[in-house]
């Protein structure tokens, strides 16, 4: 099944990838990061349909989106 | 059963990995990835050189992998009509905000852009100068407050907000003009061919090509990067309608 | 190779194009606007790249972008054109780029006239930019040495890889004077551009050819390396020339350009009336020829100096300098186009040694 790692180090806990993911599955955490920032991080990955759109938004490049055999791609991106 | 996982999304080569020293939300970083991403697809990572101007983004050369020249403030036309005039082999690209393109360095984009340069140009209008801290650009919005109009900006005291967009495609000279946003995933994926096609017209040696990408500036505008993407799609919108303004047509007979 | 009748404009443009240019940016500017009509043709013929740009600060740029690349590239202008260009120069010293600038002077302040002047020296010398840098600075005064000094620069650029300019009056521009040009070119070995140029990160690290350093160690470095770069300067590309300088001079003129053709004049005239003048003639203006020039003044026969430009006291700041008060040094000069003549001159010269001989009464 599809899912993302969020690179704890890049985030800047700007949101952005909170308020675009369709599924609502990432959300803030409690903890800070070395920066200072409270990172993003998926808190329902079974419900993870590999759609990219949280990458697609991130504007540190701090998420990877990887899939296992067939996904529906939403876009030609 | 084990099935061997496939990213579907990662980094591009041509962006470095490192943190950037944009702010939180900042979608100059959505910006260099398209770019990036860009010249991974085309190939052309190797024969460019890009230009980096002076606001936030004059540190673009420490996360676009490829040659580049820091030019002065607005001079990023220049420098590039220089360098592709003698090696229009290569690849080359502006990566400017509006202080620089749209305020000094109003010449040298008008006149690069008329005498055609075959170089391409990444304008980023943010509608504040970011770097020196949210001051009062060519495109800052009427009744948008910055810190040198902090009354919100009264264009019968300094005029309208200068759509280059739509100024440089009234030039006769050919070239591929687009204004694009990248503050929704939809929008995205627009400017991505937006940005895409102009280096694949560079590449093919046709024209001058700039793409206008209107973007966030949260940390200056005074809101959250969520509350940024809304004020831009509901305010700088309007001002900067979104679409091409001068598509490059193949001269017939050629 | 024969001889030919040539105005100075376009013996510079030739020989930019012997020395090996690739590339000229340009805007037009009385009394230079010959080069560049002359290069509009013969750069194509050469496959070298002819642009003219929307204003000197443009083409300045252009300069910077075209330099990135290790390609031989120049402009030429004329005093207010110069001062646009004043911060691109900056910024190529800083990003150690090899460029070429020809200023062919004209009065001056402001749009000043379109006649001969030398009172772009100060800018030229002492820097018209911002920040701790220096360029490279060549005077001729013939057209011959005009033609030699151009292609002198394109090579010095090189080798220091720092902007480097030719500065000469109005006249170098608009003269004509047989000129000559080598039959093949030679320098000595640099090591080639592709080392540090631009040429597209493949199969080695990416080069950012810049002059930002926020972090002010790091600033203050590069700027060490541009003084070390300076230090050599000043050791190996002093150049001057003196003329009928000996033991029989009683005052020594100290000119540069077209100014200390003038003074030759006046020197073989007085020389007939038994008055002994010798000239010291700066070529380069920076590094300027201090040592040079206070071994030639303190000479035992020496009673003063005397300096002649086309401009006010400008050069005189530095012979000032060198001299350090061994010497009175004393100044005549004309500017807003106006040149001086011989008898001019000739009469301060006279001024100069009588008010010698008064001071010398008083005290018998």
């Amino acid at each position: 099944m599809p899912g993302i790692t969020i690179d704890k180090n890049h985030c800047k806990g700007c949101e952005l990838c909170v308020r675009a993911c369709p599924q609502h599955i990432i959300s803030m955490s409690k903890e800070i990061t070395v920066r200072g920032y409270f990172y993003a991080r998926v808190h329902d990955p079974s419900r993870c349909i590999g759609c990219r759109i949280c990458a697609l938004v991130c504007p540190d490049v701090a998420i990877e989106v990887h899939a296992h055999g067939l996904i529906f791609e939403l876009f030609e991106y | 059963m084990a099935v061997d996982s496939k990213t579907v999304f990662d980094r591009p080569v041509t962006l470095r990995d490192v943190v950037t020293h944009y702010c939180p939300g900042c979608t100059h970083g959505v910006i260099h990835r398209l770019v990036a991403e860009t010249l991974d697809e085309l190939g052309l990572r190797e024969r460019t050189c890009g230009v980096a101007p002076v606001g936030c983004s004059v540190l673009c050369y420490n996360y676009f992998d490829t040659d580049f020249m820091e030019a002065p403030h607005g001079r990023a036309p220049a420098l590039a009509t220089g360098f592709k005039r003698m090696r229009p082999d290569m690849i080359v690209f502006t990566y400017q905000g509006d202080g620089d393109l749209a305020s000094i360095g109003m010449g040298e984009i008008v006149h690069a852009a008329n005498r055609g340069e075959k170089f391409t140009t990444i304008f980023i209008n943010n509608a504040v100068y970011g770097m020196t801290g949210g001051q009062m650009a060519p495109t800052t919005l009427p009744g948008q407050i910055t810190t040198t109009c902090p009354a919100g900006r009264d264009v019968n005291h300094t005029g309208e907000p200068i759509r280059i967009a739509e100024l440089l495609a009234a030039l006769a000279t050919p070239g591929y003009i687009e204004r694009v946003a990248v503050h929704t995933p939809a929008h995205i994926l627009k400017a991505k061919k937006a940005i895409r096609k102009a280096f694949t017209l560079q590449r093919d040696n046709k024209c001058y090509t700039l793409v206008e990408v209107l973007s966030t500036c949260p940390t200056n505008w005074g809101n959250t990067p969520g509350e940024a993407i809304e004020w831009l799609d509901e305010n700088m919108i309007k001002y900067f309608p979104l679409g091409c303004y001068k598509d490059y047509v193949e001269p017939e007979g050629k | 190779m024969a001889k030919v009748l040539m105005k100075g404009n376009e013996a510079i443009a030739e020989a930019a194009l012997r020395a090996g240019a690739e590339g000229y940016f340009c805007y037009p500017i009385t009394p230079q606007t010959e080069v560049a009509e002359y290069l509009s043709k013969r750069m194509p013929e050469v496959g070298g790249m002819f642009l003219q740009g929307e204003s000197e600060l443009a083409v300045a740029n252009m300069l910077f972008g075209a330099a990135s690349t290790g390609k031989r590239v120049f402009t030429t202008s004329s005093s207010p054109g110069i001062s646009l260009m004043q911060e691109a120069i900056s910024y190529m010293a800083g990003a150690e780029l090899p460029v070429v600038i020809i200023n062919i002077m004209r009065g001056g302040p402001g749009l000043g006239g379109i006649l001969p002047a030398q009172s772009d020296y100060f800018q030229a010398v002492k820097g018209g930019g911002h920040g701790d840098y220096r360029t490279l600075v060549l005077a001729p005064s013939t057209v011959q040495e005009a033609v030699d000094l151009t292609m002198l620069c394109f090579y010095l650029a090189q080798k220091y890889r720092n902007p480097v300019m030719m500065i000469g009056d109005g006249m170098i521009g608009q003269m004509m004077e047989a000129v000559e040009f080598p039959e093949s070119y030679e320098e000595p070995p640099l090591p080639p551009p592709d080392e540090w140029a631009a040429t597209g990160a493949k199969g080695r690290k990416a080069r950012i050819i810049k002059s930002l350093f926020l972090d002010p160690v790091s600033l203050e470095n590069n700027v060490l390396i541009l003084e070390k770069k300076y230090q050599q300067m000043i050791r190996e590309e002093v150049r001057c020339e003196s003329y009928k300088i000996s033991a029989k001079n009683k005052v020594l003129i100290v000119a540069y350009g077209t100014t200390a053709r003038i003074c030759q004049t006046v020197i073989d005239e007085l020389e007939a009336d038994g008055v002994s003048v010798g000239l010291f003639r700066p070529i380069s203006l920076y590094p300027f020829p201090e040592k040079e020039i206070l071994k030639e003044a303190t000479r035992k026969n020496i009673k003063s100096v005397l300096t002649i430009e086309m401009s006010m006291a400008q050069m005189m700041e530095d012979v000032e300098r060198a001299i350090q008060g061994r010497r009175p040094v004393h100044f005549y000069g004309r500017t807003g186009g106006i040149v001086p003549t011989p008898e001019e001159v000739k009469e301060q010269v006279l001024k100069v040694l009588s008010v010698k001989r008064r001071s010398t009464k008083k005290k018998s």
